[in-house]
């Protein structure tokens, strides 16, 4: 999220639990992640500043356990499990959210305003 | 004579052994003349009748060999073996038993009979002047074609000079043309032709013939036309005969560009691949050559034989001994009650390859772990040597000059000259260099002598241990074993085609020697599509990698 040194920043921050799903002999969680620190940012289509170099959802299957989580394409995530999502490579992201002996993730995603869901809103000042 | 080859053990003492020469004397073979250095030999010669002996009584080998000579063979010493290095020991039959080649039928004229008439016109001349005929030969033509124009000038003013007509300064100026031609004409002979001749080809040097016979041709006209309109009316214009002079001089001087061409220049543009191979330890080497015939690129290809090739050495061929017994330790056969013994003895050897075959065979591991062992004694023989050398070389040191030679009183330093200091360092290190020479087989390249000689050299020219050693730990080219003697080495030229034909794609010929060859095989270099593309250097532009997604 870009934001102005000194100006108060919105942004709907939300948590969200996904339960990974087996199928076969993987666990998948159902959406696709784009962005990293060492992916061109001015690519991203989701993003409102364009050197953001932040992990961003970039597609949700439809009736998949992101979906049904709650999970919308566009969101930023910041943190998977705990770890820090906003400075990581892609390979770093992918791997922190394939976690084989996990069955949960709990993930930290910032969003758009217009598709956040009314009641949660958090302001932050930076 | 090459037989004088060092390290060739084989031939070194068969060739000079003097129980096969008493043989061979006795036997009254026409074999003195090649034997004593005229490079061709008998092709064949004898069918012996039953009666006579065909062994050697001395010899320990009880079998005899036949030789076929192959169609177009040029050869010499054909009735040579090419024994295995085990019989140094031994003294070998002088093949006994030869077969008569006959050639195509009796009214054409075969290669055969060509190169039997070649070989009586050679052994008629006598031995090391052959080198130098053919070049005689061309050098006995070019002084008559340079001294021509001179003579056509000459003889005129000679013969009726006062029956000339007076000729001014178009004669002069035609007179200082002819002198800087014929000077012009002298120096380029002289840098292109008169170079001792590197090798005697079996056959002609077809370009070489050709344009000697258009000197000749040339010269011979031109001499025809003067003799019979010039001398003979004795004509009266001088400047007419100048300008003839002048026009045989200007004939010349185009020959000989034609001789460059053909001789020098077209053959340097590269059109075929020579594979090269040596048949005893597989050395092979790769070379690029324009187009030429096959004796000269046979001659081409020796020359870089014998400065890229490692010397061939037969010590180091032979599998060790304990590995390939045992591949013969038998299986006895027994024949059961058999009547006909003829066909026995193929199916008996059948059986016992079979036998041996299926039986499992360990060695190869016998021959990894001997590789290995022989690898690390090597190394340790090495290093050993290595720190032998460097010691020696730290005993003595180079007396600059304005060093007084004693320092002291009481240690007066005794000054030497490089033999002196070389024999005096040689004594340390002499049984490690001993000992590696031995382990590595090269002991007969480097007597004590040639190390020492070497040494002194090395010392010299302010040489480093390190490249000291440089000669003896890597087997170098076979032209640093080579002894200096005029003799020249002696190879033959084995192929199915004329050695005067040119190179063509697939042709194979081999260069024998007396136990090793060189086989040639002959591929052309591939047709070159060369294309253009052209980059604007400012397009060279960089962009980070494109999103990638990743599902998950």
């Amino acid at each position: 999220m870009s934001f102005i040194p000194g100006q108060p920043v919105t942004a709907v921050v939300q948590r969200i639990e996904i339960r990974k799903l087996r199928q076969g002999e993987h666990l998948i969680l159902g959406f696709s992640i784009g962005g990293g620190i060492d992916q061109d940012p001015g690519q991203n289509p989701f993003s409102e500043d364009k050197s953001d170099k932040g992990i961003y959802v970039t597609r949700v299957t439809p009736e998949g356990p992101a979906e049904v989580a709650g999970l919308m394409m566009g969101d930023k995530v910041m943190q998977v499990n705990g770890w820090d999502m906003t400075m990581v490579t892609h390979d770093q992201a992918r791997k922190r959210l394939t976690k084989k002996n996990e069955d949960v993730v709990r993930l930290l995603v910032a969003s758009l305003l217009c598709n956040a869901s009314p009641f949660v809103q958090t302001e932050f000042a930076i | 004579m090459d037989n004088e080859s060092q390290y060739s053990g084989y031939s070194y003492k068969s060739s000079h052994s003097r129980n096969s020469r008493k043989h061979r004397d006795r036997r009254d073979r026409h074999r003195s003349k090649s034997r004593d250095g005229s490079s061709r030999g008998d092709k064949s010669v004898t069918i012996h009748a039953p009666g006579e002996p065909l062994l050697d009584t001395e010899s320990t080998r009880g079998d005899d060999r036949v030789i076929l000579p192959l169609p177009y063979h040029t050869s010499q010493h054909m009735l040579k073996e090419i024994s295995p290095p085990l019989s140094l020991l031994q003294d070998d039959n002088w093949g006994e038993t030869t077969t008569v080649q006959t050639g195509t039928s009796e009214h054409s004229v075969s290669n055969e009979d060509l190169t039997r008439v070649s070989k009586e016109l050679e052994e008629s001349s006598p031995l090391e002047c052959r080198r130098f005929l053919g070049p005689g030969l061309g050098a006995v033509l070019g002084l008559f074609a340079l001294v021509t124009p001179l003579a056509f000038l000459v003889l005129p003013q000679l013969l009726w000079r006062e029956a000339l007509e007076p000729c001014g300064t178009p004669c002069e100026g035609l007179y200082v043309s002819l002198a800087f031609k014929l000077l012009v004409l002298l120096i380029s002979t002289w840098a292109l032709f008169l170079r001792p001749p590197r090798a005697t080809l079996p056959r002609f040097y077809v370009f070489r013939c050709l344009l000697l016979a258009l000197v000749f041709l040339f010269v011979a006209s031109y001499w025809l036309f003067y003799g019979v309109r010039v001398l003979e009316p004795r004509e009266r214009d001088y400047r007419g005969i100048v300008g003839y002079a002048a026009s045989l001089v200007d004939a010349l001087l185009f020959i000989q560009y034609l001789a460059l061409v053909l001789l020098e220049v077209r053959h340097l543009q590269p059109a075929f691949c020579l594979k090269v191979v040596r048949t005893t330890d597989g050395e092979s080497r790769f070379y690029n050559v324009g187009h030429l015939s096959i004796q000269r690129a046979a001659v081409w290809v020796l020359d870089q034989y014998y400065s890229d090739f490692p010397v061939y050495n037969p010590a180091l061929l032979n599998l060790p001994k304990s590995i390939l017994s045992k591949k013969s330790s038998g299986f006895k056969v027994y024949t059961l009650g058999e009547e006909n013994n003829t066909n026995n003895s193929t199916g008996q050897s059948r059986a016992m390859i079979a036998a041996a075959a299926r039986r499992r065979d360990n060695s190869h591991n016998e021959y990894y772990y001997e590789e290995a062992e022989m690898d690390r004694r090597v190394r340790k023989r090495k290093a050993r040597l290595v720190v032998a050398v460097e010691e020696a070389f730290t005993h003595i040191k180079r007396l600059q000059d304005d060093e007084p030679a004693a320092s002291s009183p009481k240690h007066p330093r005794e000054v030497m000259d490089p033999r002196e200091a070389a024999q005096a360092i040689f004594a340390p290190m002499a049984r490690a260099m001993q000992k590696y020479l031995r382990t590595t087989r090269q002991q007969p390249y480097h007597s004590m002598e040639s190390i020492i000689n070497h040494l002194q050299f090395c010392i010299t020219h302010n040489m480093t241990p390190k490249a000291f050693l440089e000669r003896y730990l890597s087997p170098g080219p076979t032209l640093q074993y080579q002894r200096e003697n005029g003799m020249g080495r002696q190879w033959t030229l084995v192929s199915e085609e004329p050695v005067t034909s040119a190179l063509s794609r697939g042709l194979v010929f081999s260069l024998r020697r007396l136990d090793f060859s060189l086989v040639v095989t002959v591929t052309p270099l591939p047709f070159l599509h060369l294309g253009e593309e052209f980059i604007d250097p400012k397009s060279h532009k960089f962009v980070m990698r494109l999103q990638s997604e990743t599902s998950v």
